[in-house]
C-alpha cells in the first residue's frame, strides 16, 4: 500500500480509501499518537471567541450592556431580523458574494492556461515571471489603496463590483496560478503526449481530458480565491461607497452617534462567518495542500 | 519532471500576464511618479527629485513604524511556529475527529479580518467580553485601549488565534506524507519520541514550514485592518505598525509624496526578505527531488 501512485492530495487525506481497514491499522500502529487534551485546549482557545460573538449577537443590547452572563438570559433574534429585513444592510452580503463570485470566475479562467504553461514548459523568463507573480502575492495592499482608487476613478469603474473583482486579482491570480501549477505538476505528462498522438486538439484536451483530472486542484485554487476575496476589506472599502460596498464596511455603520448597537455589530459578525464555514466543509481535506501550494 | 522547451508557451501565459500587469504595474507607476514630485494643489506636479525618500528615511516616524512591524513579527514567527507544530504533532491522524479537527481549525482563516478585529474587540473589553471580564476579575489591570503592553497582548493573541492554525494545517499535511515504514524502523530502534521528532518528523516538515513562515512572514508585515479595528494604532502609536503608518499618510493626510516613497521601501523590503525565503524554498525542492 506504502508503493502504490497516489492521486495529488491523496497524501493530506485522513483516512485511507485505497486498503483494507485492518491493513491499515496495522501499518498505521508505528504512528505516535497525540494528546487529546492538547487539541482540546487549543480547540477551545480557538472557539471561545467565536462562542462570545454569537453569545452578544442572541442577546438584546439592554443586557449587553447591563449585565454580564455567559449565555443569554432571555434569547433574542431582534438583531439578525434588523440586518436580513434591512436592504442597506443585507445588499452589503450581496455585493460581497457577487465580487468574490466574478473574481473567482476571472483568476481562474487566467490561471489555468497559465498554470499548465509553467507546469509543462520551459520557456524565455519563465521563472523570473514566476517569482515577479509571487511579488504581486507579496504587495501589501496599503500601497495600492490609492493608485487603485485613482486608477478605477479615472476609467469610470469606481463603486462597481467589477472593480473590486479586478482589484482582488492582484493576489488571487498569483495565488490560483502556484496552486494549480502544484497539482499539475502531479499529473503525468504520458498523458498529455498519449492525448495529442490520439488527435486532439490543446483547447478539447485541456478541456475534456487535463481540467477533469486536476478537479481537486481547480477546487481548491477556487476555495482560496474565494477565502481571500472575501476576508479582505481595506481595497474593498476604498474602491467602494454605496452600490457595491461590501458588508465588511457596511458594519462599521453601527458604530452611531448613540454609542455602539452591538447586538447587532455581532449579528453581522455572525453572518459573515457562516459563508466560510460552508465552503470549509467541502475542501476540508485538501486545505492544507492548497496553503503549501500544492507542494506537499 | 523534465520540461520541454517551448516559446509558444508565452501565449497560455499572456492574459495572466495582462491582467497583473493592468492591476500592479500600472497602480506602482503612480506610486513611482509621485514619489518623485512634488506639488502646490491644483493637480500641477513639478519634479522633486530623490527628496522624498531623504525625508523619509531621516525621518524618526517610519523607522519607528518599521521597528514596531519587525517586533510584532519576530513575536507572533516565534510564538505561532512552534504552536502551530506542537498541535499539528497532537491532531487526530485520521477518521472522523480528524476532519472535525480540520474543519474547525480552519474556521478563523475564513472569517473577514475587520470581522476578527471586532471578535476580539468585543472579546477583550472590560464591561462586555468574557477575556476583559475575567482578567478584571482577578485582578489584572488590563484595559488595550489605555495600556500598552494590554494593547500589544491583545494584537498578539489575536493573531496568534488567528493564523496559528495556518501553521499547523501544513506541518499536519507534512506529517501525513511520512511514510509508515519510517515509523516502524524507529520503533524498532527503540528511539525516543524526541529522536522520532528530530530526526524523522522534523525534517520531513521543513519544505512546509519554510512556506508557512513564508506565509506568515508576508502577511504579518502587511497587517492592517485587524489590529486597525481593535486598537486603532494606539494608545499613541503604540501598535501603530507599516501599513496603519502608510494608510494614514496617504489617504488621512494625502500626503502624496512622502507616501509613496514609504510605500516603495515598504514593498522592496518586504520583496528583499521574501526572495530570500524563496530561495531557500526553491533549493528545498530541488533537493528533494534530485532525492
Amino acid at each position: 500500500m506504502t508503493d502504490t501512485v497516489s492521486a495529488p492530495g491523496a497524501a493530506s487525506i485522513p483516512g485511507d480509501v485505497t486498503a483494507a481497514r485492518n491493513r491499515v491499522t496495522a501499518a498505521r500502529r508505528f504512528r505516535p499518537g497525540g494528546s487529546a487534551l492538547v487539541m482540546a485546549l487549543y480547540l477551545l482557545f480557538l472557539l471561545l471567541p467565536i462562542y462570545w460573538l454569537i453569545n452578544m449577537s442572541l442577546k438584546t443590547n439592554a443586557e449587553i450592556v447591563g449585565t454580564f452572563s455567559l449565555w443569554p438570559q432571555t434569547v433574542t433574534f431582534a438583531n439578525y431580523a434588523t440586518i436580513l429585513t434591512d436592504a442597506s444592510w443585507y445588499m452589503g452580503y450581496v455585493n460581497s458574494l457577487i465580487y468574490v463570485v466574478m473574481n473567482t470566475a476571472i483568476s481562474l479562467t487566467v490561471a489555468l492556461p497559465a498554470a499548465y504553461a509553467f507546469s509543462r514548459y520551459s520557456f524565455v523568463g519563465d521563472k523570473h515571471l514566476f517569482f515577479w507573480l509571487l511579488t504581486n502575492r507579496m504587495a501589501p495592499p496599503a500601497v495600492f489603496a490609492l493608485p487603485f482608487f485613482q486608477l478605477y476613478s479615472s476609467i469610470g469603474l469606481f463603486d462597481t463590483h467589477i472593480a473590486v473583482a479586478l482589484a482582488h486579482c492582484l493576489f488571487n491570480v498569483p495565488l490560483a496560478v502556484w496552486i494549480l501549477e502544484g497539482f499539475m505538476r502531479g499529473v503525468p505528462k504520458e498523458i498529455d503526449e498519449t492525448a495529442y498522438i490520439d488527435g486532439y486538439s490543446f483547447p478539447r484536451f485541456f478541456i475534456r481530458i487535463f481540467m477533469p483530472l486536476i478537479a481537486s486542484g481547480i477546487g481548491v485554487a477556487a476555495f482560496f480565491c474565494f477565502m481571500f476575496s472575501w476576508v479582505e476589506l481595506l481595497l474593498s472599502r476604498t474602491l467602494t461607497s454605496v452600490d457595491a460596498k461590501p458588508i465588511a464596511a457596511t458594519m462599521t455603520r453601527t458604530m452611531g452617534a448613540a454609542g455602539v448597537d452591538w447586538g447587532v455589530l455581532a449579528a453581522a459578525g455572525v453572518l459573515t462567518i457562516i459563508p466560510g464555514a460552508l465552503v470549509i466543509y467541502f475542501v476540508r481535506n485538501y486545505i492544507a495542500k492548497g496553503f503549501a501550494l500544492g507542494r506537499v | 519532471m523534465n520540461k520541454t522547451v517551448n516559446q509558444k508557451a508565452w501565449f497560455l501565459v499572456l492574459p495572466v500576464l495582462v491582467l497583473v500587469a493592468f492591476s500592479a504595474v500600472i497602480p506602482l507607476m503612480t506610486v513611482v511618479n509621485y514619489s518623485v514630485q512634488d506639488t502646490f494643489g491644483n493637480n500641477v506636479f513639478f519634479w522633486n527629485g530623490l527628496r522624498w525618500f531623504q525625508d523619509m528615511l531621516e525621518s524618526d516616524r517610519m523607522w519607528n513604524a518599521l521597528g514596531r512591524q519587525v517586533v510584532f513579527s519576530s513575536i507572533i514567527l516565534a510564538i505561532e511556529v512552534p504552536l502551530g507544530v506542537f498541535v499539528a504533532l497532537n491532531m487526530p491522524k485520521r477518521g472522523f475527529w480528524a476532519s472535525f479537527c480540520l474543519v474547525l481549525m480552519s474556521l478563523p482563516l475564513l472569517i473577514p479580518w475587520n470581522v476578527v478585529g471586532t471578535i476580539w474587540q468585543i472579546f477583550g473589553r472590560v464591561d462586555i467580553g468574557l477575556l476583559g471580564h475575567t482578567l478584571d476579575a482577578v485582578g489584572i489591570d488590563y484595559n488595550y485601549t489605555q495600556g500598552f503592553i494590554a494593547a500589544w497582548a491583545t494584537v498578539i493573541a489575536m493573531d496568534v488565534w488567528h493564523w496559528t492554525s495556518l501553521v499547523a494545517l501544513l506541518a499536519y499535511a507534512g506529517l501525513q506524507s511520512i511514510p509508515d515504514a519510517y515509523y516502524q524502523a524507529a520503533k524498532i530502534d527503540q528511539a525516543s519520541r524526541w529522536a522520532v521528532f528530530r530526526y524523522i518528523e522534523l525534517p520531513k516538515m521543513t519544505g512546509v514550514l519554510m512556506i508557512a513562515i513564508l506565509l506568515r512572514f508576508m502577511d504579518s508585515f502587511m497587517i492592517y485592518t485587524e489590529p486597525f479595528v481593535v486598537t486603532g494604532g494606539g494608545p499613541g502609536n503604540a501598535t501603530t505598525f507599516l501599513s496603519i503608518d502608510l494608510v494614514k499618510m496617504a489617504l488621512g493626510q494625502f500626503d502624496l509624496g512622502p507616501a509613496a516613497a514609504f510605500s516603495l521601501m515598504y514593498f522592496l523590503v518586504i520583496m528583499a526578505i521574501s526572495w530570500v525565503f524563496y530561495t531557500v524554498m526553491t533549493n528545498l525542492d530541488n533537493r528533494e527531488s534530485r532525492r
